[in-house]
């Protein structure tokens, strides 16, 4: 059970929830509640929104401010929320299809804005509510219901595309790191500005059954084994790199937030 | 010195738990097996070090592990 | 003392949405619309509000919905290409309930089509284009005194029910300039708020007297969940048979049952009309030019102008059917409301549609010819 301080946060009247026995996205949720628990958020003066996935189902069983959007949009509706009412802390959740294919476009923008959103990309590398098909982060050569010959697509390094893309933080970490995916997530949410937390987490249910890994600890092992910590992985090759998860805290820098610097416009140029 | 060594209880919600059986997998001590309901239970408490690790990694927000309290 | 001034109908809709209240803007550039943008982009900051111009048209309304959960008066404008693009999230905020002002200024389609010419293609689009059953209340300016006053009824109307208000203007009406007298004050609807505690709230459970549920804004207190997925009075997704009919009934019921109170249109001529043409936007400023110099020589014809293009004024015009001979219906498109004047008509009278669709307004002096030909 939750603590006494992130019970509150949790919508009880729908547990157990829908996600398989073993599925990831409920540990990064309890991640996230706890966070927002010890940070001493006000659920009512927080926002979770998402779009369309597993992932993204989150928000129903989180007690805040919860907005439950279209697939690939959420952060074109949790910029008008923050736009309107910066005050209100958003945490952005999504799939990876759901943020990196449908949805690229407005990560890179909300990237660009510096807008003060904390998204947490819930990559299990495949569309899981929708029976398994590839998605912009399947491996190559892995196997998903529509690339049954393997995948032949390069995929996406997501912390890379949001540090390109101007994001003030970026972080990685796996559902084999419970604990380093609170701290992230938490200074992601304190990084005043776009954050980006992926989690790389687990669909053993699609991807895990096609590609060797059907049970839920395989995946945790896979990823406990696989896991480099930024600082080691500095000094390690490309070659050294191939098929590791560098984890960690990847960027850190400072930016002007957006809703801030909309305020200074208004103050500026009101009567 | 083993009675100055903590104990813990390791309480398992069973009306959220789905026996996906990554804590079993997890515990460095070996303390929780599946019950006959495919079900987690603590069956060696007592080696239980309060790591938490199974409480972290529960995706059904199922397990809590509590410090016991010790009579003095 | 209320102000002359001299406007292009896109500033108008602009600042009449800014007399209604809103204070956000959320919006992407395109012809023949990007003056409302631009009006918003220089007037909201002055006045405290929030203009963004999103990364595409389908963030634009994206964002106007996530501003309108807070609480604030929210709009968006695009044109065609984009008007296509929003659909799903405009079937979001109908589904979802929230109040939002669309507008779009047509133009030649389908596609790119002609971007600095005029249609009246979208009409249909404007009642059908999201996928899903829900109301519609849309307007048809046809002036830039109109485009000003049906913004301010567009977004009381979307307070009142709860829902997307379109504004279906055309590239005619939004780039001229003309006078406009523009009021002092307006009356404006504020959507209803709750009135119990926050643990007491239940979020989609209508008042039966008018089935619109209060509205709570995020960072209000209260704490609920928002979907597009069907639900139930809690907002969460629902497979229960009666929930999912009691919801879906709801939110068109909600529009239909005030028909009345939203259908908007203007007679001319009718008392005696013998001939009846029916025309909305740009094409009724030529209609009723060639209708009031044909009446000067002593033809028989009035004209009806629908203000609302939804909910239609059908009723209206099946009763002047039951006087007239025959109803000619010039439309900038390939024959859209015409369709829903048959409808209307039940057979009572002949209708004729008159498309246009070569970019250009009808002359007063082609629909002259035209009502001459069906007299």
């Amino acid at each position: 059970m939750p603590r006494e301080d992130v019970m509150p946060w949790l919508r009880t009247q729908f547990m157990p929830h829908i996600w398989c026995p073993g599925c990831g996205h409920g540990i990064i949720m309890h991640a996230i509640i706890r966070t927002l628990a010890t940070l001493g958020k006000k659920p009512e003066e927080t926002v979770l929104s998402s779009g369309i996935g597993c992932s993204s189902r989150m928000p129903g069983y989180i007690n805040a401010c919860t907005l439950h959007t279209t697939h690939g949009r959420s952060l074109g509706f949790a910029t008008g929320v923050k736009l309107a009412k910066p005050e209100l802390t958003i945490v952005n959740v999504m799939g990876d299809g759901d943020c990196s294919a449908i949805g690229g476009n407005h990560f890179i923008h909300a990237c660009r804005r510096n807008i003060d959103i904390t998204a947490v990309v819930m990559n299990n590398n495949i569309y899981g509510m929708t029976g398994g098909q590839a998605s912009p982060t399947t491996p190559q050569g892995a196997f998903a219901s529509t690339t049954p010959y393997g995948a032949i697509d390069p995929p996406f390094d997501l912390c890379n595309l949001a540090i390109g893309a101007g994001a003030t933080f970026v972080a990685r970490a796996t559902i084999a790191q419970p604990q380093l995916c609170e701290t992230l997530i938490r200074k992601g949410i304190e990084n005043k500005g776009f954050s980006v937390v992926e989690i790389v987490t687990h669909c053993h249910t699609q991807f895990g059954r096609k590609n060797k890994r059907s049970r839920p600890i395989d995946n945790f092992n896979f990823f406990k084994d696989n896991s480099v910590m930024k600082a080691k992985a500095d000094t390690m090759s490309a070659e050294e790199l191939k098929g590791k998860i560098v984890i960690g805290e990847l960027m850190h820098r400072e930016g002007e937030e957006y809703t801030h610097r909309y305020q200074q416009l208004i103050e500026r140029v009101r009567g | 010195m083993d009675s100055l060594a903590k104990k813990f209880s390791v309480l398992i919600n069973k009306k959220w738990c789905k026996g996906c059986g990554l804590c079993i997998a997890i515990c460095p001590k070996k303390v929780l097996e599946l019950d006959s309901k495919v079900k987690c239970e603590a069956v060696r408490t007592d080696d239980c070090i309060g790591c938490r690790q199974c409480e972290n990694i529960c995706p059904d927000f199922a397990v809590t592990v509590k410090e016991r309290e010790e009579d003095a | 003392m209320p102000k002359v001034d001299f406007w292009q109908g896109n500033k108008a809709i602009a600042m009449g949405g800014i007399a209604a209240g809103c204070r956000f803007f959320g919006g992407y550039p395109i012809t023949p619309s990007t003056e409302i943008a631009e009006v918003m982009a220089e007037e909201l900051p002055r006045l405290g509000g929030k203009f963004i111009q999103m990364e595409d048209e389908i963030a634009g309304i994206a964002a106007t919905i996530g501003a309108s959960l807070t609480g604030a008066k929210a709009m968006t404008a695009t044109s065609g290409p984009g008007f296509s693009l929003k659909q799903e999230h405009l079937g979001y905020a109908y589904i979802a309930e929230i109040p939002l002002v669309a507008v779009d200024i047509m133009r030649g389609g389908p596609s790119t089509g002609l971007p600095t010419k005029v249609s009246q293609a979208d009409v249909m689009q404007a009642r059908w284009g999201t996928h899903g059953d829900h109301g519609t209340i849309a307007y048809a300016p046809s002036s830039i005194q109109e485009s000003f006053e049906l913004t301010v009824k567009a977004f009381n109307m979307a307070e009142r029910f709860r829902q997307p208000v379109l504004i279906m203007s055309d590239e005619i009406i939004g780039h001229m300039r003309e006078k406009i007298v523009i009021p002092d004050s307006v009356e404006t609807v504020d959507r209803k708020r709750p009135t119990v505690a926050p643990d007491k709230f239940v979020p989609y459970l209508a008042d039966p007297s008018d089935d619109v549920p209060p509205m709570a804004a995020f960072g209000d207190g209260y704490r609920w969940h928002v979907t597009g997925l069907t639900s139930n009075d809690w907002g969460f997704p629902t497979n229960n048979t009666e929930e999912i009919d009691k919801k879906a009934q709801r939110i068109i019921r909600k529009v239909d049952r005030f028909r009345n109170d939203i259908v908007e249109y203007q007679e001319e001529g009718t008392e005696d009309a013998e001939v009846l043409v029916v025309s909305y936007g740009c094409v009724s400023r030529s209609a009723l030019r060639a209708v009031r110099e044909l009446r000067a020589k002593g033809m028989k014809v009035g004209h009806l102008r629908p203000i609302t293009l939804w909910p239609f004024p059908d009723v209206e015009i099946e009763a002047l059917a039951s006087k007239v001979k025959r109803i000619l219906v010039p439309e900038l498109n390939a024959g859209q409301m015409v369709l829903e004047v048959e409808r209307a008509v039940h057979g009572k009278a002949e209708v004729i549609s008159k498309p246009l669709i070569n970019g250009e307004l009808f002359k007063p002096a082609q629909l002259m010819a035209a009502i001459e030909e069906v007299a």
